[in-house]
């Protein structure tokens, strides 16, 4: 797998500020300073792997892998770059290369009825319900958020996963699956749309009867 | 602006990312307040990015962190030392030079090498208690000790002569003499000589 060269600017102020420093004294032989920089970005890791891979061990393995590939390339890291963009990048292309190895036996459940191009028709549910993050509590409903995300095609999951769950940039997600900007947006708007369509009924309805929640209350 | 619903669902997901012109933001939520159906898409769409980005919705299985460290430590070359490592390798280099000058200075009783890696150097033992070595054997004992196994092979000598044959003290019979990393001095078997028989 050649690692992927990025050239973002370090604009986020969520960056450790001393992860160049880091990365450098890394280089020069304090190995064990990499533990201290992959640790905020570890749970990232994991999740890009997931995202492509939907197997736990898997995913886990290869975010493992990922992880000591990033350690070994180190040196082809450009300073320019966002370590974590490039670490994701690394993520993604260990668990897009596992998966090709799989594909023979996976099975793709998509959830893509019409093409990426095409416009996207939202069904029409009448509830319009805010939901509460309490109702994440419910195991069944975790289950069940999780089962709808599963069912959705790589490249919607890939983009949905990086964008809403790891709270990537539009352009950071872009760089780390090697997408252009506008088809993030393509995709990642299918993905919301669809999974929209996937949990109305029941986040309307049977997962949350319940619960209390504040009806008709319209954000504008 | 008079907007179509199809155009609202378009842009519905570069509204929550606050990524439309407030001229276009203000076309949807007028088109929004009178359609009932883009407001549950609208509605729904928030929904569907507020819960999932909670991060319970990610669960990191249980004791990923140290096994993701425990491979990295396998993947990572040894080290050649760091500081650390240099000054311990140089205390311990320390050490082996003072013991050696330590083993130089009681020569006289002092064993020259332990003929048994399980033997343990003896202290007190006094220099003229009688003691048996097994002929090519590796331990002297007290005669009569019965973990003597080879009793064709004894020498009977003294446990002077036996330390400095190389021989080490039986750790069972000769127990009471033994200290760890100790060796017997020519003060110390004097001494332990007349504590064990005063005449």
């Amino acid at each position: 797998m050649g690692m992927p060269e990025t050239t973002a600017s370090l604009e986020n102020a969520g960056e450790p500020w001393n992860e160049e420093a880091l990365i450098r004294r890394i280089r020069q032989g304090e190995h064990e300073l990499f533990y201290e920089l992959i640790r905020p970005y570890e749970r990232r890791v994991y999740a890009a792997t997931l995202a492509i891979l939907r197997n736990e061990a898997d995913a886990e393995d290869a975010a493992q892998e990922a992880v000591l590939k990033a350690f070994k390339h180190i040196r082809q890291f450009r300073a320019e770059a966002r370590f974590s963009t490039w670490l994701i990048q690394i993520a993604v292309n260990e668990a897009r290369m596992r998966r090709r190895k799989q594909q023979a036996v996976v099975m793709e459940p998509m959830v893509d009825p019409q093409d990426e191009e095409g416009q996207y028709t939202p069904r029409d549910f009448a509830d319009w319900r805010e939901i509460p993050s309490e109702t994440l509590e419910r195991a069944e409903v975790r289950q069940k958020l999780a089962e709808a995300l599963n069912s959705l095609g790589q490249k919607y999951r890939e983009v949905f996963i990086l964008r809403d769950m790891q709270q990537l940039s539009i352009e950071d997600t872009a760089k780390a699956l090697g997408i252009s900007v506008p088809s993030v947006k393509t995709r990642l708007l299918r993905a919301r749309l669809m999974l929209r369509d996937l949990l109305a009924p029941g986040l309307g309805g049977n997962w949350s009867k319940a619960l209390s929640f504040a009806k008709g209350n319209k954000p504008w | 602006m008079v907007m179509q619903c199809a155009e609202v669902w378009r842009e519905i997901s570069n509204y929550l990312d606050d990524q439309v012109d407030p001229g276009l933001r203000a076309a949807m939520e007028e088109h929004v307040r009178g359609c009932k159906h883009c407001t549950a898409v609208l509605i729904g769409t928030r929904n569907v990015v507020q819960l999932y980005g909670d991060e319970r919705m990610l669960e990191v299985p249980l004791g990923f962190s140290q096994r993701l460290h425990r491979r990295l430590e396998e993947g990572m070359p040894r080290r050649r030392g760091n500081a650390l490592g240099w000054m311990m390798a140089l205390g311990f280099a320390a050490l082996l030079l003072l013991s050696f000058e330590v083993g130089n200075s009681s020569q006289a009783f002092g064993p020259p090498g332990l003929r048994s890696e399980m033997a343990r150097s003896g202290i007190h033992i006094p220099a003229d208690l009688v003691v048996v070595a097994v002929g090519d054997g590796r331990i002297f004992h007290v005669p009569g000790c019965k973990f003597i196994h080879d009793k064709d092979k004894l020498q009977t000598m003294t446990a002077g002569e036996a330390l400095r044959a190389g021989y080490a003290p039986c750790v069972r019979c000769l127990k009471k003499y033994l200290s760890e990393r100790k060796s017997i001095g020519p003060m110390e078997a004097e001494s332990a000589r007349l504590e064990q028989d005063p005449d």
